[in-house]
């Protein structure tokens, strides 16, 4: 299999980097090529890095609640920049109070993300996930 | 005695500097006015003659020459994404030591071809995708330069999994192809060094003879390499050292002229506060860049029109009457010296102070403070060069005024741009006999004698 590679980041002014390392981490074992882009990135830096490196997916973390605003109109961008078939995933603190989750989720896929995980996702289930969607295995 | 004799074919003056390896000393330098469109010997002749007036005949073991003779190395570099691949070919091409005439980005059409055509560069830098990375675009632009007639040679760096496939494309189209490792070989990460030296390959086997300076290869080891690029090896080693003798550790250079300026750095640029987040490509270690339209003669009247001829007057401390009738004088006759006319003199001291001061900061990192939920955080782009000690000046301009050190100011930190990373507090060392590029031509094979030579001859001010 010709291993997928994936862009990842933390979105906007978050600057949580802890889980960012862990998650590279993981990814790496699991054998994707991983692009970290660490923290504080910008929609636009994304679409570059998945540009330059033809990824498959994009993986946005965010974990101070200001998701829904950082990642407006990250898939239309994407769409313009000729990334039509990357997908995006999303996962972290996403909302700001006790929203329920499926509402959160139905938010995020209504923005163009193919899969939402919610706070404490474990990697093993993202990274199977991931093998999933990108048929990798 | 062992003597070598180091030229420096530029685009307006043929520099000599006659060296005696045994003592270390320079013996003399001299100059005489290049002569490309003519026979190129007959200013290295000129020079010769001069030099022979001051210091006598001598033989020399061994005679070694840069050139920016003849336009330089001229190169169009093409990448992806203008912040990723395009620059990182642009600072390889820069370190080579070129003048880079033309930067594209993603898929080349067809009025860029036209473009490009018209441009004539002397090499054509074409990358695209990390290792593994995009494919496409690479591809694709590879055809639309193998349907550009004019030949030109094409260094690949790009996408290794495309790179023999782009050859292909070029070679059938009769193109003489280099393939290289990528210059991007992972994202974000930079590998300049095997395209700079397939670079300098070609200019050595091919650029020289197309630009009819084979004859003086007859009589000289070589054309060695690019004038830039001999004033960068130069700064470089006089920063790490050689051997037994110690370097002067960080430094930055700038060479003012009458048309462009160059600044190198030679630092790895680090935040040097903690707290700082860096974003953006990462800084070769050893950078030059040039400006192409910061210079002192042919490029007066775009630095009055952009700076306004209030601030001239007050850099140069001449009236609004005298920068105009003076900007008149120069613009009739971009040769003319200051020792004709002291006002002269003002005028470049007051340009040249501008010069410095704005390609100082186009060279330099910025750092930008961003207030977010969890607190203030400190963006940095670029090189942050405030622990540089020690700054060279070196070009007609700074070399020949009477207040050096006034120019040289403009490189400092400045509090009313303090997001400008620009050094503290340096040292300023003035390049009085005009060794640089020689000197990086003499550390080819005698490098430890380049930086001690250096060392004494480079005068603070």
């Amino acid at each position: 299999m010709k291993s997928k590679t994936l862009v990842m980041g933390v979105i906007g002014a978050d600057i949580h980097s802890v889980g960012n390392k862990i998650l590279e981490y993981a990814l790496k074992q699991a054998g994707f090529n991983v692009v970290n882009l660490g923290v504080m990135v910008s929609q636009e830096e994304y679409i570059k890095a998945a540009i330059e490196t033809d990824a498959d997916a994009i993986l946005v973390s965010s974990l101070y609640g200001h998701a829904e605003i950082d990642c407006r109109g990250l898939r239309e961008k994407c769409d313009e920049a000729g990334l039509e078939k990357v997908s995006l995933y999303i996962g972290g603190n996403l909302v700001v109070g006790k929203q329920p989750f499926k509402e959160v989720e139905e938010k995020f896929k209504k923005m163009g993300f193919c899969r939402v995980c919610p706070p404490g996702t474990p990697p093993e289930v993202a990274i199977r996930d991931l093998k999933k969607d990108l048929g990798a295995e | 005695m062992d003597n070598v004799l180091l030229i420096d074919f530029g685009s307006t003056y043929t520099k000599v500097t006659a060296v005696d390896i045994n003592s270390e000393r320079i013996l003399g330098t001299a100059r005489a006015c290049t002569t490309s469109k003519t026979d190129i010997n007959e200013g290295l002749n000129n020079a010769l003659a001069d030099l022979e007036g001051n210091i006598g005949k001598i033989e020399y073991n061994s005679k070694f020459a840069c050139s920016s003779a003849a336009g330089g190395l001229k190169m169009v570099v093409i990448g992806i994404v203008p912040e990723l691949t395009v620059e990182a070919a642009k600072l390889t091409a820069l370190s080579a030591g070129a003048k880079v005439i033309g930067v594209y980005s993603y898929e080349l059409t067809d009025d860029e071809a036209n473009e490009i055509a018209n441009l004539k560069p002397d090499i054509v830098l074409l990358t695209g995708g990390t290792d593994g990375g995009n494919k496409n675009i690479i591809l694709h632009n590879a055809e639309i330069l193998a349907s550009i007639e004019s030949d030109f040679p094409v260094v690949v760096a790009g996408n290794k999994s495309v790179a023999s496939k782009v050859a292909e494309i070029l070679k059938s189209a009769g193109k003489e192809v280099r393939v290289c490792q990528n210059v991007m070989p992972e994202f974000n990460k930079l590998n300049i060094e095997p395209a700079r030296q397939t670079i300098r390959d070609i200019f050595l086997q091919r650029i020289i003879r197309a630009k009819g300076l084979t004859k003086v290869q007859n009589i000289i080891e070589g054309i060695l390499m690019p004038t830039p690029s001999a004033v960068l090896k130069a700064v470089q080693i006089l920063s790490t050292g050689y051997g037994t003798e110690k370097g002067l550790g960080d430094l930055m250079a700038i060479d003012v002229g009458g048309a462009t300026t160059d600044v190198y750095s030679i630092s790895d640029g680090l935040p040097s506060r903690s707290g700082v987040i860096i974003k953006g490509l990462p800084e070769p270690f050893a950078k030059r860049t040039v400006e192409g339209d910061l210079g002192v003669r042919y490029s007066a009247d775009f630095i009055v029109e952009e700076a306004g001829v209030k601030m001239v007057c007050q850099a140069s401390g001449l009236t609004l009457e005298e920068v105009q009738s003076y900007l008149n004088k120069i613009r009739s006759n971009p040769g003319i010296l200051p020792n004709d006319d002291n006002k002269i003199g003002m005028l470049d001291l007051g340009l040249a102070k501008i010069v410095v001061k704005e390609a100082v900061k186009r060279h330099t990192g910025v750092i930008e403070t961003s207030y977010t939920p969890m607190g203030k955080i400190f963006i940095q782009k670029g090189k942050d060069l405030t622990g540089i000690r020690k700054v060279i000046g070196t070009g007609g301009p700074v070399i020949n005024s009477l207040y050096p050190g006034e120019i040289m100011k403009g490189v400092l930190f400045d509090e009313r741009e303090p997001e400008i990373l620009r050094p503290i507090n340096a040292d300023f060392f003035i390049d009085r006999k005009y060794i640089l590029s020689a000197m990086g031509l003499l550390s080819e094979k005698y490098p430890e004698i380049a930086v001690r030579i250096m060392k004494r001859e480079l005068e603070m001010v």
